[in-house]
């Protein structure tokens, strides 16, 4: 039952990733990795909040392990950061690997808090 | 600006990813980014790090994760093209699936809160560091072993 949990909060993950990187590059046209900062961001919120509150192991599952596991990546992150430094564009690639920890992490803080704040 | 991706996933600066087909596209991802986030469950089942325990699984998860996709998009932007959907199943479904950065930034969150900010800190420097690493060390053995540049 997890494992499928698993699959299918992942099957919907992965290409949320996808679609909502799609969406952000149609609406700004630049090198910088938005969309990927976008969802890595999203993703480490919603996982505090879970994380914190907690939720059962079901919900853990499926929306944790699967649904944020998948929509967040670090291996594009990883990727996009060294492909802008190949480019040249060390400003962009740093200030991509800084702000996507500072806000990821930043995002898990804020996720924690409202979970303790509504429990 | 080079005819290579920046961004692995999906690059509307490449003319043809501007055009993919929505519907096979997203079935290949949803099916490769569950096969990626079960390898990482059955890592992290096998290396647990209990809560305040520093997170090795993890860790290597994303370090194989930057290595292999810096090893896939360069064979398959600079080696030989590629099926239209290799890309899609393997860098965007499973790798992206296998990969994490929710659990990397929850983890040192739930470092840090618990009061262990050095293995927190070390964590948060230690993967971004080996991660990079591993994708530059990628893209260089990918490119000598398949003899370009």
């Amino acid at each position: 039952m997890t494992l499928l949990l698993i699959a299918l909060g992942a099957a919907v993950g992965a290409p949320l990733r996808y679609l909502a990187d799609r969406a952000v590059q149609a609406r700004h046209d630049t090198t910088f990795p938005w969309g990927t900062l976008s969802v890595n961001v999203a993703g480490s919120a919603l996982l505090g909040f879970l994380v914190a509150l907690p939720a059962g192991d079901q919900v853990m599952a499926l929306a944790a392990t699967g649904f944020c596991g998948a929509l967040t990546t670090y291996s594009t992150f990883g990727y996009e950061t060294v492909r802008l430094l190949e480019e040249g564009a060390r400003f962009h690639a740093v200030a991509n690997a800084v702000t996507s920890v500072v806000a990821g992490l930043g995002a898990a803080f804020c996720g924690a808090m409202l979970a303790q704040a509504l429990l | 600006m080079t005819d290579r991706p920046i961004d692995p996933d999906v690059d509307l600066h490449i003319p043809a990813q501007r055009s993919e087909p929505l519907a096979p596209v997203l079935a290949v991802i949803a099916a490769g980014g569950a096969l990626g986030a079960l390898a990482r469950y059955a890592v992290q089942s096998a290396l647990p790090a209990g809560p305040v325990g520093f997170p090795w699984a993890t860790f290597w998860i994303n370090v194989s994760g930057c290595l292999l996709i810096a090893v896939l998009m360069v064979l398959i932007t600079e080696v030989r093209r590629a099926h239209r959907l290799v890309r899609p199943f393997l860098g965007v479904g499973v790798l992206g699936g296998y990969t994490t950065f929710s659990t990397y930034a929850v983890d040192i969150q739930r470092l840090v809160t618990a009061g262990r900010a050095v293995p927190g800190l070390l964590y948060l420097a230690g993967t971004l560091a080996a991660a990079l690493a591993a994708v530059a060390a990628g893209m260089w053995l990918t490119r000598r072993l398949a003899g370009v540049r």
